[in-house]
């Protein structure tokens, strides 16, 4: 047996597959054999870029009428694999969707589950994947050791999106069965925060905010500095947690994982969780009163000092620049 | 109406984490409660104070018999804990944690809802609240910032990328909440007298008829990341800033 039969779970919305699908389709490609894109949802005008990205098939469950994906999709994810076309990688990403339906998978194929990889290799009929413990310093090597299909999920941002990959793929029905007694939860009303300026994953520069900031109308500081930068504001847990910004500001383990081309940490020590969320920085500014602080072991220009009086210069500085 | 929350017991994470010679965490040390738990034990004790009956149970797996996280959430007010405590389950994949907890569930009693966090500070795997729920063959809802009860249902705001959904779900179901969304109560001293009395029932895997405890993964390497690149820290004396003004000018991006 080689590894040649990989499935990614893949996302569509508003026409388009998200930017986590795309990562995984390119990554699957390179590893030989056949790539076949699973869509929670109908795929409609994204076969193409599904297909341009490396799926040669695309099975599509149709529209899932705000049953939440975990239960219906890994339903028709086992109705097609009992129908014969078994695949020996399935790979998620680590999203909400991806998480809850490659959970529902393992339990109804009694497999493993690998989780918040970064790299996956093939050797002969070998799948290993690595993944990133205590904050980063360390990385994993797992490899699976029982019978495929073995199934994984990958931090964003883990690969390169690279098009080019050929035709339109093949679009076949994988219809979601009776879920019998795991069915009923039901989507009634979709809330969008609204936040003007890029997305937090996508911004070319995060400001991020933490405990250091002392209060929660100090946050101000960090939102006024990342519109004069033209980036997205983000925060640490501790100060989601403690209810100062919204779970969608929140860059770490637990939040987005960001890859801009600035970060800056103001007030924010560097804890593990956080760390995992930003590391991938291509600079990283810091701003801490602790010279202790762990984050500026990873930061390009550390400043230790007070974030209430480098902030407002700083900002000042760059408003006079017009 | 009664609640089951799945506790873990974990190595205090202000402390620097070990691997053992199996290059699985050191956990030999004092555990305590996941502070990710705590908001769901607090969920759960409002939700059977708002029904005005039925108790809030505890489960939980750990290869000692360590029961000091335990007694926080018994002294926060739930009512009783089923503790595997099994040598045999050190180092368990997500898959088996959750049979072995979803058996637990079935030995804590008749339920409405089970409650978990999204996943543990210290493996974080991420999918045992899922996968518990498929093996007790109910639907769940992830990433709940609320959840409130309606009759025969849940409605439960459930986090998003982008915001929240309004979800709704019939009982008994699963349901994952995240982290900050309510603010744990602190035990009282009555609390904690009355916990050392609560009930932990302590079981093995065998006891509760989970078939396999074995996982088909295993560690090949654990290398160091290769380091950031060391920069320059520098004291602010009221001029740092403009350090920053000039790495973004250099930068091209101001």
């Amino acid at each position: 047996m080689a590894i040649d039969n990989i499935w990614v779970f893949s996302q569509v919305a508003d026409g388009a597959a998200t930017s986590s699908t795309l990562e995984l389709l390119t990554k699957a490609r390179s590893l030989g054999g056949s790539v076949t894109a699973f869509v929670a949802g109908s795929v409609g005008d994204a076969a193409g870029q599904l297909g341009d990205h490396g799926a040669a098939k695309v099975y599509e469950t149709g529209d899932l009428a705000g049953a939440l994906p975990g239960p219906a999709v890994a339903s028709a994810m086992q109705a097609v694999l009992d129908g014969g076309d078994s695949p020996d990688l399935v790979m998620f990403p680590q999203s909400y969707e991806g998480r809850d339906v490659l959970a529902r998978l393992s339990v109804k194929l009694d497999r493993t589950v690998l989780t918040n990889s970064t790299d996956v290799s093939v050797d002969g009929d070998a799948v290993s994947v690595v993944t990133p413990i205590f904050g980063g310093t360390k990385l994993v090597t797992s490899t699976f050791t029982g019978e495929a299909p073995y199934l994984a999920a990958f931090r964003p941002k883990s690969f390169e999106v690279e098009g080019g990959a050929g035709a339109a793929a093949e679009v076949a029905a994988a219809p979601v069965p009776d879920l019998g007694s795991t069915a009923g939860a039901t989507v009634n009303a979709v809330h969008v925060e609204e936040t003007s300026g890029p997305k937090l994953d996508e911004a070319d520069i995060v400001v991020a905010g933490g405990r250091g900031l002392g209060e929660s109308e100090k946050f101000d500081m960090v939102e006024e500095l990342s519109k004069a930068l033209k980036g997205a504001p983000g925060a640490s847990r501790a100060i989601v947690d403690a209810g100062w910004v919204p779970y969608s500001y929140q860059v770490g383990q637990t939040g987005k994982v960001v890859k801009p081309t600035v970060y800056i940490a103001a007030g924010i020590s560097g804890a593990t969780q956080h760390m995992v969320g930003m590391k991938g920085s291509k600079n990283i500014i810091a701003i801490n009163k602790d010279s202790e602080a762990p984050i500026f072991g990873v930061a390009d220009l550390g400043i230790v000092g007070d974030v209430h009086k480098v902030l407002p210069q700083l900002l000042e500085a760059l408003q006079s620049r017009g | 109406m009664n609640v089951i929350v799945c506790v873990k017991q974990i190595p205090d994470p202000a402390l620097p984490g070990e691997l053992d010679s199996d290059n699985t965490l050191k956990r030999d040390g004092k555990l305590i409660l996941d502070e990710s738990d705590s908001y769901g034990v607090e969920m759960a004790l409002q939700l059977v104070d708002n029904a005005g009956g039925g108790e809030v149970t505890l489960v939980s797996m750990a290869p000692t018999a360590e029961t000091s996280g335990l007694r926080t959430a018994l002294a926060m007010g739930a009512a009783k804990a089923v503790l595997v405590s099994d040598p045999a389950l050190a180092g368990a994949d997500a898959l088996t944690t959750a049979k072995v907890l979803a058996g637990a569930v079935g030995k804590a009693g008749e339920y409405d809802l089970v409650i978990a966090g999204t996943e543990s500070s210290d493996g974080y795997t991420g999918t045992v609240p899922e996968q518990i729920a498929e093996v007790l063959g109910v639907p769940s809802v992830t990433f709940a910032k609320s959840i409130a009860v309606d009759g025969g249902s849940l409605n439960v705001e459930r986090q998003t990328e982008a915001g929240y959904d309004e979800v709704t779900c019939p009982t008994p179901a699963l349901v994952s909440v995240t982290a900050g969304v309510v603010e744990p109560r602190y035990p009282s001293f009555k609390g904690i007298m009355a916990a050392k009395s609560k009930p932990v029932d302590t079981v093995t895997a065998a006891d509760l008829v989970v078939d396999s405890v074995s996982w088909a993964q295993s560690i090949t390497a654990v290398d160091d990341a290769p380091p950031r690149e060391a920069g320059e820290i520098v004291e602010d004396e009221g001029e740092a800033y403009e350090k920053i003004v000039a790495f973004l000018d250099e930068l091209k991006v101001i």
